[in-house]
C-alpha cells in the first residue's frame, strides 16, 4: 500500500492543523510517512496545499498522484484535479459548484457544532473512516493533540466526519516505534544535542524554525536565543559568544547568509569555530521566499573574501540533519573554522518519520587546552604547529594567560603584523588545516548496484527522490546506481572516482540552472558527466520527476 | 605576571601606531588607571574592538582582546558577555566605527541594556581611512573628501542613546585623564550599557576641532547636578557649541539583558557549562 492525501486551501483555513492531526493519527496506526508542504509568502489567501503519503513500507519523497484530493476552495480543485488516481476521490463542501466529486455538509456540521474551526477536524474523521484507519487510535490521538483546547468540540466534529464516512479500506495498524519530524526541527535538535549555549538570528523564511524551537526550548536547556537586528550582527555576535568559550551557532536563507558573508571571513581570519546553516530558497535577491533551490552551492562554498579553510556539509534528510549538526560542531572546534550547513526550503519544511535519534552515540569534543598546558610564557593564540592547529583558550577561564583575537593580518600572539614573513607563514598556518580536514570529509552514500551502467550524483535534500528512483528503476532492470553527497567542500572523489569507471553514463541530478555539482566534478575530477537533469522551478524534485526525464535522456541515448 | 594577586598590570606590550599628540594616548592612560583602581585582574576583562585608530586599542594594552570587522565591535562584546557574566567587557572604538557603520548595532545595543562599557572615541573625523568626514563632523567642514563642506546634519549621540532609553549616558574628554578615568571606573561598575562619547583631537585629519577647540569649551558638570532628571540629561546632550559639558549627564538603574534570562542571572556563566546530549534526549518525546 502506498497512498497519498492532499489538503487545499487559503492560507488562514487551518490546513497546518488538519495536517498535524492527520498525521499523527496515520503515524500512531504504525505508517511511514512523507508529507510535503507548498506554501505561498501569504498570510491570508492564496493557494496553499499539503500532501500526505503514507505506507507500510519505507517512503522518502513525495509522490505526483494521488488518492484523495480534500479541497476547501475551488482552487485546490482545479488545480490538482488531473493528479487524482482513478479510483481515487476528491471531497469537499455541498456548497461547491464543481462536478464529479464527493460533495459533504462540511459547513452545515460545522454549524450545527457551533464553530466553522472544527471544518477540518470533520474531514479528518471522514478520511479515517475512507482508510479504514483504527477508530480508537484516531480518537486518542485527538485526545492528546488537543489535550488543552477544545477537546470535547473536536471529538464531536470527529465523529460527526466519521459517520458520514464509507470504508474504502481497512487498514491493519501496526507498530509505532518511529518518530516524525522535519529537517528544521533535526537541525536545531542536533545543535541542541552538540551542547549548543548560544544562538541568534533575523527571522528569514525557511530558517526560522530553527530558531524558534531553540526558542521554545532555551530555558529548560539553557541557551541563549538573540533575535539579532541583522544578520551582520547575528554571525558576529555568535562569534563573540564562541570566543567567550560557548558553542555558538546562527543561520539564514540566501539573503541573510549574503549578510554574513564579511563575518565568515571574519571567522577565518580569528580561526573561530562556528557552525551556521543556510536553508536555500531560490534567488536571486527575495526570489521565491517560501520556495526550494540547490543554488547557494557555490555561493557557500566560496562566501568569504580572502582565501582560508572551511567545511560545507549538505543536509541530505532529517537524520543526516540531526548527527551532521553534531559532527559539524566537533569538527568546527578541532579545526577552530566556520563549518556550514546547507539544507534548503524543502529539507526544512517536509516531515517524515525516522527511527529515533540516538543521543547515545553523540560525543561533543571541544579541543580547548588548559591554561596550565601553554608553555610560552606569554600565550600565543595562533602559535605555529605541524597541523596547523593551535592550542585553544577561552579568556576568562584561566587565571592569568590573556587572549587576543584579530581581524588583520597577526602574528602568533594576535597582535597585528604586516611583514611578509608572518602573512606568509600565517597563509600556510592556516591553510594547512584544509589539507588535514580532507581526511575527515566523508564519502557521498552510495545506492544502488555494485557495478551500475547508469551511475546518477546528487547532493543535500535530493536524497530521498533519487534513493526512490534508484530502487524503482532496480527493481525492473538492476543497472542503476547512485551516489548522493552530504560533505561538498572539501569534496570527496574516493567513491566518485571509483564508481564513474564502472558506469556508462553519469547523470548528474540538482536543483539549479548552471549545474554547480557538476561544475565540481569538473573541477576536482576528469569525469565526464553525460547529462545534468536540473530542475529551478522552486518545487522540489521527486521520483516521478527524475525517472521521467532519465527515461527521456536514456531512449534517445539507445536510438 | 598579570593578574592573580598581583595587581601590577604590565600593560605596554606593543608600539602604538598611533601619532604622536593622538588623544588615544590618554583614552589608553585612562583606561588603564581605572582598571588598576578597581583592581580588575586583566585576565577577566576582554576588551572588544572594530576598525579604525581607536579600534587598535586591544594591541596596545594588556588584556584579553577582539580586535572584529569595522562596525562590529558592539555584536560579539554581547555574545562574549551573555556566555561569560564573570568577564568585564568593554568596547572602544571610533565616531565612524560606531556611529557610521555600526549605527545600527548601537541602537540595538542601546534596546538590550547588555552590562558593558563602551567607550567611544569621537574625534569627528575619519583618522585611519585619512580625513573623510565622519557622522558627528560638523555641517559643512570641508575635509579631504568633502571638498564642499559636509553636507549631511552630524549625528548627536548622547541625544541618540538618551532617547533609545541608555541607563548610563557620559561624556568625557582626553585632555583630562583624571576625570576621563573616574567616567570610565563608573562606566564599567555601572550594571548595564553604559555609553561614554569621549572628545579627543584628531591632530592631523581634524583642523577644527583641535585640543586647543574642545580645551576651551568643555567644562565639568556641577556636583549638584541631577544626573537622574531625564529631561534635564536631554537638554544637556544638546548642549554643543561654546560651551560642551563632561560628565556623567545620565544614569538610573535599569534591568539588564542577562538579568531576563534567570539561567544567565542565577547560574554560572554559560562558558563553563557542562555539555551532555543525553540531556536532550526528552525533546524527542514530542515527535512521537
Amino acid at each position: 500500500m502506498d497512498y497519498s492525501i492532499l489538503i487545499g486551501g487559503a492560507a488562514g483555513q487551518g490546513i497546518e492543523t488538519v495536517v498535524e492531526l492527520l498525521e499523527k493519527i496515520i503515524k500512531r496506526a504504525g505508517f511511514n510517512i512523507f508529507t510535503y508542504k507548498d506554501y505561498m509568502s501569504m498570510v491570508r489567501g492564496g493557494h496553499n496545499f499539503m500532501q500526505i503519503r503514507f505506507s507500510e513500507n519505507e517512503i522518502f519523497t513525495y509522490c505526483n498522484e494521488i488518492d484523495f484530493i480534500f479541497a476547501m476552495t475551488d482552487e485546490t480543485i482545479a488545480r490538482h484535479r488531473h493528479r487524482v488516481k482513478s479510483g481515487g476521490i476528491i471531497i469537499c463542501d455541498e456548497n461547491f459548484e464543481d462536478k464529479d466529486v464527493v460533495k459533504l455538509p462540511f459547513v452545515k456540521l460545522a454549524k450545527e457544532l457551533g464553530n466553522n474551526k472544527v471544518l477540518g477536524t470533520i474531514g479528518v474523521g471522514f478520511i479515517t473512516k475512507y482508510f479504514g484507519i483504527e477508530y480508537d487510535i484516531a480518537i486518542n490521538t485527538i485526545e492528546t493533540v488537543f489535550k488543552d483546547r477544545n477537546v470535547e468540540l473536536n471529538l464531536a466534529a470527529f465523529k460527526a466526519g466519521y459517520e458520514i464516512g464509507e470504508s474504502r479500506f481497512k487498514l491493519e495498524s501496526l507498530e509505532d516505534h518511529k518518530i516524525l519530524i522535519n529537517g528544521n526541527q533535526a537541525l536545531a535538535l542536533g545543535a541542541i544535542a552538540a551542547g549548543v549555549k548560544f544562538y541568534c538570528g533575523y527571522p528569514m523564511t525557511p530558517s526560522t524554525s530553527v530558531m524558534s524551537y531553540i526558542s521554545k526550548h532555551a530555558n529548560e536547556m539553557n541557551i541563549v536565543v538573540d533575535q539579532v537586528e541583522d544578520e551582520v550582527a547575528a554571525l558576529n555576535m555568535a562569534l563573540g559568544a564562541s570566543f567567550a568559550g560557548v558553542r555558538a551557532m546562527t543561520g539564514s536563507s540566501g539573503g541573510g547568509f549574503a549578510l554574513m558573508v564579511e563575518a565568515l571571513s571574519l571567522a577565518g581570519i580569528m580561526e573561530m569555530p562556528i557552525v551556521l546553516f543556510n536553508a536555500q530558497r531560490p534567488g536571486p535577491a527575495t526570489g521565491l521566499s517560501t520556495r526550494s533551490e540547490q543554488a547557494d552551492l557555490r555561493f557557500v562554498i566560496h562566501a568569504g573574501h580572502g582565501e582560508f579553510p572551511k567545511m560545507v556539509i549538505a543536509l541530505r534528510n532529517p537524520e543526516d540533519a540531526f548527527y551532521q549538526t553534531t559532527r559539524a560542531f566537533n569538527l568546527a572546534d578541532k579545526y577552530q573554522i566556520p563549518v556550514i550547513l546547507l539544507t534548503d526550503e524543502y529539507l526544512a519544511d517536509y516531515e517524515m518519520t525516522v527511527n529515533p535519534f540516538d543521543f547515545s552515540k553523540i560525543s561533543i569534543d571541544r579541543y580547548i587546552s588548559d591554561e596550565n598546558e601553554i608553555e610560552d610564557g606569554r600565550y600565543k593564540r595562533y602559535k605555529y604547529t605541524d597541523s596547523g592547529i593551535s592550542p585553544r583558550l577561552v579568556p576568562g577561564i584561566g587565571k592569568e594567560k590573556l587572549v587576543l583575537v584579530d581581524s588583520h593580518e597577526h602574528n602568533e600572539y594576535g597582535n597585528i603584523d604586516e611583514s611578509i614573513e608572518t602573512r606568509v607563514n600565517m597563509m600556510k598556518k592556516r591553510m594547512k588545516k584544509l589539507e588535514s580536514l580532507k581526511d575527515e570529509i566523508e564519502e557521498p552514500e552510495y545506492i544502488g548496484c555494485e557495478n551500475p551502467e547508469y551511475l546518477l550524483v546528487g547532493f543535500g535534500s535530493t536524497y530521498g527522490a533519487i534513493k526512490e528512483s534508484v530502487s524503482r528503476l532496480n527493481s525492473q532492470d538492476d543497472k542503476f546506481g547512485a551516489l548522493i553527497f552530504g560533505d561538498v567542500y572539501p569534496f570527496p572523489m574516493g567513491k566518485l572516482n571509483s564508481y564513474a569507471k564502472k558506469a556508462k553514463k553519469i547523470i548528474v541530478i540538482e536543483q539549479n540552472y548552471l549545474s554547480q555539482l557538476k561544475s565540481l566534478i569538473d573541477e576536482y575530477t576528469d569525469i565526464k558527466v553525460d547529462k545534468s537533469i536540473l530542475k529551478y522551478d522552486g518545487r522540489a524534485i521527486n521520483s516521478d520527476d527524475i525517472i521521467q526525464e532519465l527515461n527521456k535522456f536514456l531512449s534517445n541515448y539507445t536510438i | 605576571m598579570f593578574g592573580g594577586e598581583n595587581m601590577n598590570c604590565e600593560y605596554e606590550l606593543y608600539k602604538p601606531s598611533w601619532c604622536p599628540g593622538c588623544g588615544n594616548y590618554m583614552i589608553r592612560d585612562a583606561l588603564k588607571k581605572a582598571l588598576e583602581d578597581l583592581e580588575i585582574s586583566p585576565s577577566k576583562v576582554v576588551l572588544v574592538s572594530g576598525i579604525g585608530q581607536a579600534a587598535k586599542m586591544p594591541h596596545y594594552i594588556g588584556l584579553n582582546g577582539f580586535n572584529g570587522l569595522h562596525g562590529r565591535a558592539l555584536p560579539p562584546a554581547i555574545g562574549i558577555k551573555m556566555s561569560n557574566k564573570d568577564l568585564t567587557v568593554i568596547v572602544e572604538s571610533g565616531d565612524g566605527d560606531t556611529y557610521g557603520e555600526g549605527g545600527n548595532h548601537f541602537i540595538h545595543t542601546i534596546r538590550r541594556n547588555v552590562d558593558i562599557a563602551h567607550f567611544v572615541h569621537n574625534n569627528q573625523i575619519y583618522g585611519l581611512t585619512k580625513g573623510q568626514g565622519s557622522p558627528t563632523t560638523a555641517l559643512g567642514q570641508k575635509t579631504t573628501l568633502q571638498f564642499d563642506g559636509v553636507k549631511l546634519n552630524s549625528l548627536n549621540p548622547l541625544a541618540l542613546s538618551l532617547t533609545m532609553g541608555a541607563g548610563f549616558v557620559a561624556r568625557g574628554f582626553s585632555g583630562d585623564v583624571e576625570h576621563l578615568s573616574n567616567l570610565m571606573k563608573e562606566a564599567i561598575l555601572y550594571r548595564g550599557y553604559a555609553h561614554v562619547d569621549i572628545l579627543q583631537p584628531c591632530v592631523v585629519w581634524n583642523k577644527v576641532n583641535t585640543f586647543k577647540w574642545y580645551k576651551d569649551r568643555v567644562y565639568t558638570l556641577d556636583e549638584d547636578y541631577d544626573y537622574t532628571d531625564f529631561e534635564n540629561a536631554y537638554k544637556k546632550s544638546l548642549e554643543f557649541g561654546d560651551r560642551i559639558p563632561i560628565g556623567i549627564l545620565y544614569k538610573v538603574e535599569k534591568e539588564t539583558y542577562d538579568q531576563k534570562f534567570p539561567f544567565v542571572e542565577n547560574g554560572k556563566p554559560l562558558a563553563k557549562a557542562e555539555l551532555n546530549p543525553i540531556k536532550a534526549q526528552k525533546l524527542l518525546e514530542e515527535f512521537y
